[in-house]
């Protein structure tokens, strides 16, 4: 399956090399480097390169490629898949994935790369195994091996692996018991010029920080299970009691982990939280625009939208941009001719907005590219989708955790565009093919 | 060499002593010295006494090697140290042996000692590590060793080593392909290991080693199929590529009906699968010669086995594992009938919101799918829009799978869509939109007009790529009906002084020529221009301008005689040899000398020869011939080690091959018991009338509505059944059938006790078990029902019971006057038909459906607790005999995983509880799966909730392997649904497990009349009363689901309306019907009244009136859910 990973920084230079079988010569990363030039941009270099001999399968991550090589017949997913998870993995022992934590922490890598594959087939991806096989760093362990000289691997042989529960490890202990669950869900819109929405779909996850002695055995049960379409699960979750009762009944793993992701039913109508009011004109022979942006809340159910992010990108032939805003501040970045506008908390007393002029190239006819418009906001303590726990029980053990449960809402990719003369033009004709038709 | 030195730099404090060193290892001068230094020092430290220094020259080693440095030289130093007792420094020389034992194989066998020793370590965990570093030292020499300890650790009692074993087997064999014959059959003997974790590596070392031995398979495959969900995530992925692969070697397609269906009733083809459907029925027409014959005379019938397969990968489509994800989908995709593929898109579209390179893997198999199964895709259209922000690769993927999705009802959206699209700043996307719209426009033509409209604005549009791109598509969609679009060619022809973008030009030059009969007066002016530029032009348009002046010449010789003399001129001296060529040959061709040939005759065919027009394809078409989801699919090529996936055979193999001698439970589906079932199926349709012993029963106490009821009944069972025949998806309806086949099956079983116990010994635990639990059942229905005739003959043995059912099966055919149930007939047909088995009858779930005998009339105490002391003595007397209780739901208590082989479900069993008559019965069903026996069953610290008691079930002393026992305990919920958590003990184990019932469980029915109902609810107003208002499910609008619906929910009886005017003549039934039902909670005896009262169109309003409230609203949500869904 996977012959050798390749770690290769933004640079260019491979700066981590592991072969599971026999070595394969890094020069085959030449290949990677040629695709790397054809792409204009990063995320443009092809998941799956064909060499000669060989197959190179990357991910990007925090501007690291990770570059598996392969030598035959493998689902590609398989592993796409398994380097994210080497990805996640590294992540949660180091805190960040960046080059500088990897050469770090390189035996630990090493390590981890050792035990998560076994000649090139996964073997343990559950971080909770890793973590008995393999401890974390951390400030004071590292402080503690170098005067002592003892290990980051672990004393004692671990017993995960074995267990009927792969992915907790058994005998956790905690002093203070608690159970936390964080239901976010992301918004993804596109509205149109109108205000209408074209598209708007909810993705939620629940992530769960469980922090439990012993082996307890969880049920969480939601007021409207309904809402939910398509889900998920890590794969603790019983399956069948999920679809005969809708409850999710799990033994968790220890510590942070998603416990489940979904998609809200695109039946149920999607409340959108804001609204965006924009003109941004540009006149023929003027070398001068005008731009007028508001944004406000709606169905928010009393909840503020927060930490509100406008961007846009403008079209070429703006030179600068001289705009007034109401609060928060904005950028123009006249290269990139990216237009940010941090806008912070929206007041419903007093909408934020911003106007101004955009100065034009001289002599250059107008732009018509109408800019669409990218907005990230955070709304605290809401569900958009309406999504409530029921109730959290534990069995099978004695003691009394304390949990809680807390809802985000945030903004996806969530964008307010802008339809054009081609449509109208188009909608025209739909129509009179449609009176062909009937006739 | 910026990576080492900034490597440096940021090392931190993790590892300081010695880190000079690296510091001043230069990438230019000096490096030889320092290098032989430095390694002197490792090796020194690697001397050393102390495990703080030797770990830390394993550190510095192994960083090295992550960089790529070479470290060989350090070889001999470090292979003393393997047998150190410190584990991480163990394990970094493990890291290092691994790496250079190949190229320094000599000094490699140094550390085979310590690794044989390890071999046989007591620690499971010790033995595994060692056969793994053993068998990924790449040295040829200790292929015998690691054979032995390959073969050893396959026999190894800790299934972690067999994995470890599983994983050796590949390496052994990409070391030395000549063991493959030895290793072959510690394969045969690993995949006939049971446990989970051995399972998904050993079918991975099966695919690297033997892919082509696939009869290794047959007598695993129903054991594969039913571990799968437990595998973990990796092996789920292999395990369902290699099923996929069998089954399509071992089953017969089960689209080949629905393909000769289609050509039988060509008539209904939709009008937009016209393109799609096309060819495959021509691949398969050529089958179908011979097919067809053969499979009208014999419809097409799903293999158990087939069913079993697509039932148990179902449920991994909800994985978090993208890859898992998909490998189902590629299962479906390749086996599932059309009908149920659909179930794989919801799935796939999720996966759009993964990482971009998921993305993009997905996205290429979903662009290959929507060409074959377009209307899978469709609803999902929207997931499938592009956003700005998305990758270019993956945008033009999306527009891919759009252009797939488009037809005559989508397309106004789609090219809305694409509009916006050309706007974007990525011109790589907008080329490609263009390319998307021109490909909607061929193979739309109702859009055709519009597109080629838009396309010309386009033309005047700033950008050139986007004008070039244009052009191209125009000039492809123009060759289609060039006469109505003149207007257009000259509209182009006047572009050609703008655009400079070649291809465009080019394309522009050709359309000239190739129309230039449309356009005559133009055509020689562009010509005049071109030739004036020729010496400038891109070598494409060069070739066009040769084209076009040729074919002037010939249409129009008079005018452009000079011209085109003038262009060939150029053309001759031109730097690029074909250029120069392609002037010789049509000079040649069309000017006619008297060395010219006879071509030249023919010039004018020759070039203005009419040519089809292209079409424009997806480049995914016929991309299914890869297995979807691998790489060779996603490359478009095949991949080193592919295996091709086999086409479907003509006749199914032998299916016998995949049984397996020894029964097991978890084996559910064992050809003797789809005999069985086959046996029934075609009773069933005329058999409904006796399915509905609900209604009967119901009929017998309120002869007012009884005769109408049951004949409603009747005809939307046999309704719903027809429906199901073509729709095996449904499982609710399933659940009903399976329900109605368990009655049947009561029925023949009654009749015919010889026969039964026959089929019974060859049956299958499993079966037997389900026969134990309906049969008490069976008995007490039927006591309820007969009550006032022959309760006594219940407590005698089964020649009575076989009586009384088929006095009652007389009895209730005379109401149903309407159907006539032939009875010798249907026992023909069963027997003739044996082999037309319906599909849907295997696709039994493992879990019992809920659907449940609805208990009409509360028994007085004494009766139930006799009934039920028989069916607990039948228990223990003779096991075979005892009923299945498929019509009760029942739950896991202790999974056969878990419970180390011992498996523990429980059901309410709806009776009385006759020690405590405040306690619910809980029916517990143990099974030994394990191979050793099982001793001393029983209960201990049982924990409640306060206020809640337990009656234990007696201690069970013996459970032998493979058997299974039954026991009731009673348990007194308080009227909560809180559980009752307790241990489950056997003479080795505690398990702790718990018993949470449903709310619907805590109550036992009670009869009322309607008026002792009516009277009842006014009192319970108020807070007391909860009313939702719903919206029936599409097949639950007849009374008789929605009773059996209702009483399934909960454990309540029906109240008969009307019953109290019970000598007034028959009313028919109104419009608008209200069901009520009545029960009381097993603790408190408060009265639970339900009440459904339908309306129009499904409408429906319940209503519970209950004087504890939480069990009030918790009853509304489950009947609500019961009765929605």
């Amino acid at each position: 399956m996977i012959h050798s990973l390749f770690l290769i920084n933004a640079s260019g230079d491979i700066f981590l090399e592991k072969h599971w079988k026999s070595v394969v010569s890094r020069s085959v990363c030449d290949y990677f480097f040629e695709a790397q030039e054809r792409a204009t941009e990063p995320e443009n270099v092809p998941p799956v390169i064909p060499t000669p001999h060989h197959y190179l399968i990357s991910v990007l991550r925090h501007h690291i490629y990770f570059v598996a090589v392969i030598q035959s017949e493998v689902p590609p997913l398989f592993v796409i898949e398994f380097l994210h998870r080497v990805v996640d993995t590294f992540q949660d022992y180091f805190g960040v994935c960046t080059e500088a934590a990897i050469k770090d922490n390189v035996v630990v890598v090493y390590e981890l790369l050792e035990e998560m594959l076994d000649n090139g087939f996964p073997l343990a991806t559950e971080s909770n195994i890793l973590k008995e096989l393999i401890k974390p760093p951390t400030i004071l362990r590292t402080m503690v091996n170098t005067i002592t000289g003892s290990t980051n691997v672990g004393e004692q042989l671990p017993t995960g692996q074995l267990s009927v529960v792969p992915w907790r490890r058994t005998g956790v202990k905690y002093t203070n018991n608690e159970a936390y669950f964080d239901v976010v869900e992301e918004i993804d819109a596109i509205i149109d010029k109108s205000g209408s929405t074209i598209t708007a779909e909810i993705q939620g996850v629940i992530d769960a920080c469980v922090k439990l002695t012993g082996m307890p055995d969880l049920t969480l049960s939601f007021m409207n299970p309904r809402l939910l379409d398509d889900v998920s699960f890590h794969p603790c979750v019983r399956f069948k009691r999920w679809e005969a009762e809708r409850i999710l009944s799990f033994i968790p793993p220890d510590g942070n982990f998603r416990l489940l992701s979904y998609h809200v039913s695109s039946q149920n109508l999607v409340a959108i939280p804001v609204y965006v009011k924009h003109n941004i004109t540009f006149r023929e022979g003027s070398s001068q625009g005008r731009f007028d942006l508001t944004l406000g809340p709606k169905q928010t159910m009393g909840k503020a939208v927060e930490s509100v992010l406008v961007s846009s990108q403008l079209p070429r032939g703006v030179l600068n941009a001289n705009l007034n805003p109401s609060q928060g501040t904005y950028t123009f970045d006249p290269v990139t001719k990216l237009l940010t506008w941090d806008v912070g908390k929206i007041n419903p007393q007093k909408l934020p907005s911003l106007k101004g002029t955009m100065s034009l190239q001289a002599g250059a006819s107008k732009p018509d590219e109408n800019p669409t418009i990218n907005i990230q906001f955070k709304i605290q303590q809401m569900a958009i989708s309406g999504l409530k726990v029921n109730r959290l029980d534990m069995y099978g053990e004695k003691y009394k955790p304390f949990k809680g449960i807390k809802y985000m809402t945030k903004a996806g990719k969530f964008q307010a565009g802008l339809p054009d003369k081609w449509t109208l033009e188009y909608i025209k004709t739909e129509l009179l093919h449609k009176e062909i038709r009937i006739n | 060499m910026s990576a080492s030195s900034a490597f440096n730099d940021e090392k931190g404090g993790s590892s300081s002593v010695g880190e000079p060193e690296y510091g001043h290892d230069p990438a230019s001068g000096g490096i030889f010295s320092s290098d032989y230094k430095r390694h002197d020092d490792l090796k020194e430290m690697l001397d050393s006494n102390k495990d703080s220094l030797k770990l830390e020259a394993m550190k510095r080693i192994v960083a090295m090697i992550a960089r790529g440095k070479n470290a060989s030289d350090l070889f001999p130093a470090v292979v003393k140290n393997v047998a150190c007792k410190n584990i991480e420094v163990k394990k970094l020389v493990y890291v290092y042996l691994v790496r250079y034992a190949e190229e320094q194989q000599d000094l490699a066998l140094l550390s085979i000692s310590t690794f044989q020793r390890g071999l046989k370590d007591p620690n499971q965990l010790i033995r595994a590590s060692a056969l793994r570093v053993l068998s990924s030292i790449r040295v040829t020499i200790i292929v015998p060793i690691m054979m032995l300890a390959i073969k050893e650790a396959a026999s190894d009692m800790s299934p972690y080593v067999r994995k470890t074993a599983a994983h050796a087997i590949p390496k052994l064999y990409s070391l030395d392909p000549e063991q493959k014959d030895q290793l072959i059959e510690v394969i045969e003997k690993l995949l006939a290991d049971k446990t989970t974790l051995v399972a998904g590596s050993v079918v991975m070392a099966f695919e690297e080693v033997c892919p082509e031995r696939i009869d290794l398979i047959h007598k695993n495959y129903r054991k594969l199929c039913n571990l799968l969900i437990d595998v973990e995530e990796w092996g789920q992925v292999v395990i369902i590529n290699m099923l996929t692969r069998y089954a399509r070697t071992q089953f017969l397609n089960p689209n080949i009906n629905e393909s000769l269906l289609e050509e039988g009733g060509s008539g209904d083809k939709t009008f937009y699968g016209s393109d799609e459907d096309e060819d495959e029925d021509e691949e398969e027409k050529e089958k179908k010669a011979e097919v067809a014959a053969m499979a009208k005379r014999k419809p097409y019938v799903m293999d158990p086995d087939h069913r079993l397969l697509l039932r148990n990968t179902k449920p991994l489509l909800q994985s978090r594992n993208a890859a898992v994800v998909m490998a189902v989908a590629q299962l479906y995709f390749h086996l599932a009938p059309k009908a149920e593929v659909g179930v794989i898109a919801k799935a796939l579209v999720r996966l759009l919101r993964s990482h971009s390179e998921v993305q993009y893997v997905v996205l290429q198999n979903v662009a290959t799918m929507s060409i074959k199964r377009r209307g899978m895709f469709e609803p999902y259209l929207k997931s499938f829009y592009i956003r700005s922000t998305d990758p270019t690769q993956i945008k033009v993927l999306k527009l891919e799978v759009l252009t797939n999705l488009a037809n005559e009802t989508n397309i106004s959206t789609i090219l809305r869509e694409f509009q916006t699209y050309i706007k974007s700043m990525d011109k790589d996307f907008v080329a490609a939109t263009i390319q998307a719209i021109g490909r909607c426009a061929t193979n739309i033509s109702e859009v055709r007009d519009t597109c080629l409209n838009g396309l010309v604005q386009l033309l005047s549009n700033r950008d050139e790529l986007v004008v070039a791109e244009s052009v191209v598509v125009i000039k492809k969609l123009l060759q289609m009906q060039p006469e109505k679009h003149s207007d257009i060619i000259k509209h182009m022809a006047k572009l050609t002084d703008n655009i400079q973008v070649p291809m465009a030009r080019a394309s522009i030059l050709w359309l000239i020529g190739e129309y230039c009969e449309h356009v005559p007066k133009i055509a020689p002016d562009v010509l005049r221009k071109m030739a004036k530029s020729f010496t400038n032009e891109e070598d494409i348009v060069k070739l066009q301008i040769i084209n076009l002046a040729a074919k002037l010449y010939l249409t129009n010789s008079k005018q452009t005689k000079l011209l085109t003399q003038y262009v060939l001129n150029l053309a001759k001296y031109d730097q690029n040899y074909d250029i120069r060529d392609r002037a010789r040959f049509i000079r040649q061709l069309i000017v006619p000398t008297e060395k010219s040939g006879a071509l030249s005759k023919y010039a004018k065919k020759l070039f203005l020869a009419l040519k089809p027009a292209p079409v424009l394809e997806s480049p995914f078409k016929d991309r299914d011939h890869f297995q979807l989801g691998s790489l060779s699919h996603l490359l478009n090529a095949k991949a080193g080690g592919y295996q091709e996936l086999p086409d479907w055979p003509e006749a199914a193999p032998d299916p016998s091959v995949r049984n397996v001698e020894v029964p097991e439970w978890t084996k559910c589906s064992s050809r003797e018991k789809r005999k069985e079932k086959k046996v029934e199926k075609p009773f069933y349709t005329d058999s409904e009338g006796e399915s509905g012993p609900t209604e009967s029963a119901d009929s017998e106490s309120d002869s007012a509505t009884g005769s109408e009821s049951s004949s409603g009944s009747e005809e939307s069972g046999s309704g719903s059944e027809s429906e199901e025949s073509k729709e095996a998806s449904e499982s609710e309806e399933e659940e009903e059938e399976e329900e109605e086949e368990e009655k049947k099956k009561k029925k023949k079983d009654l009749k015919k006790p010889v026969q039964e116990s026959e089929s019974e010994q060859s049956s299958e635990e499993e079966e037997r078990k389900h026969q134990r639990k309906s049969k008490p059942r069976k008995s007490e229905s039927e006591s309820e029902s007969d009550e006032d005739e022959e309760s006594e003959s219940e407590s005698s043995q089964s020649e009575s019971e076989d009586s009384e059912s088929e006095a009652e099966v007389k009895k209730k055919k005379k109401p149903a006057e309407s159907k006539p149930p032939p009875k010798p007939v249907k026992k023909e047909s069963k027997k003739e038909k044996k082999e037309m088995s319906l599909l849907d009858l295997d696709d039994f779930e493992p879990a019992p459906s809920p659907q449940v005998t609805p208990v009409n009339t509360f028994l007085s105490n004494s009766l139930v607790t006799d009934l039920e002391g028989l069916s607990l003595s039948d228990s223990v007397l003779s096991p075979a005999t005892i009923a299945p209780s498929s019509t009760l739901k029942s739950y896991e208590l202790l999974h056969r995983i878990t419970g180390e082989g011992l498996s523990v479900e429980y059901c309410f069993s709806r009776q009385p509880f006759s020690p405590d008559a405040n306690m619910v019965a809980v029916q517990m069903q143990f099974t030994n799966n394990a191979s050793s026996d099982t001793k001393n069953l029983h209960i201990e610290d049982v924990k409640l909730q306060s206020g809640m008691r337990v009656k234990e079930f007696p201690e069970i002393e013996l459970l032998p392997a493979g058997e299974t026992a039954t026991a009731v305990m009673g348990i007194d919920f308080c009227d909560s649904t809180q559980a009752a958590n307790f241990q489950l003990c056997t003479h080795t184990r505690k398990f702790f497990v718990s018993i949470q019932p449903p709310v619907g469980e805590l109550m036992r029915p009670v009869f009322l009349t309607e008026n002792e109902f009516k009277k009842e609810q006014g009192q319970l107003m108020g807070m007391n009363e909860i009313t939702e208002k719903l919206t029936l499910d599409v097949k639950c609008r007849n009374e008789h689901t929605i009773v059996q619906r209702v009483t399934t929910a909960a454990n309540l009886s029906r109240v008969p309306c009307g019953s109290d005017k019970e000598c007034s003549p028959p009313l028919p039934p109104p419009d608008h019907p209200v069901h009520r039902f009545a029960g009381r909670t097993v603790t408190s005896g408060s009265l639970v009244l339900v009440t459904v009262a339908t309306k129009e169109e499904g409408a429906a309003q319940l209503t519970v009136n209950c004087e504890k409230m939480v069990i009030g609203t918790m009853l509304v949500k489950d009947i609500l859910q019961a009765l929605t869904q």
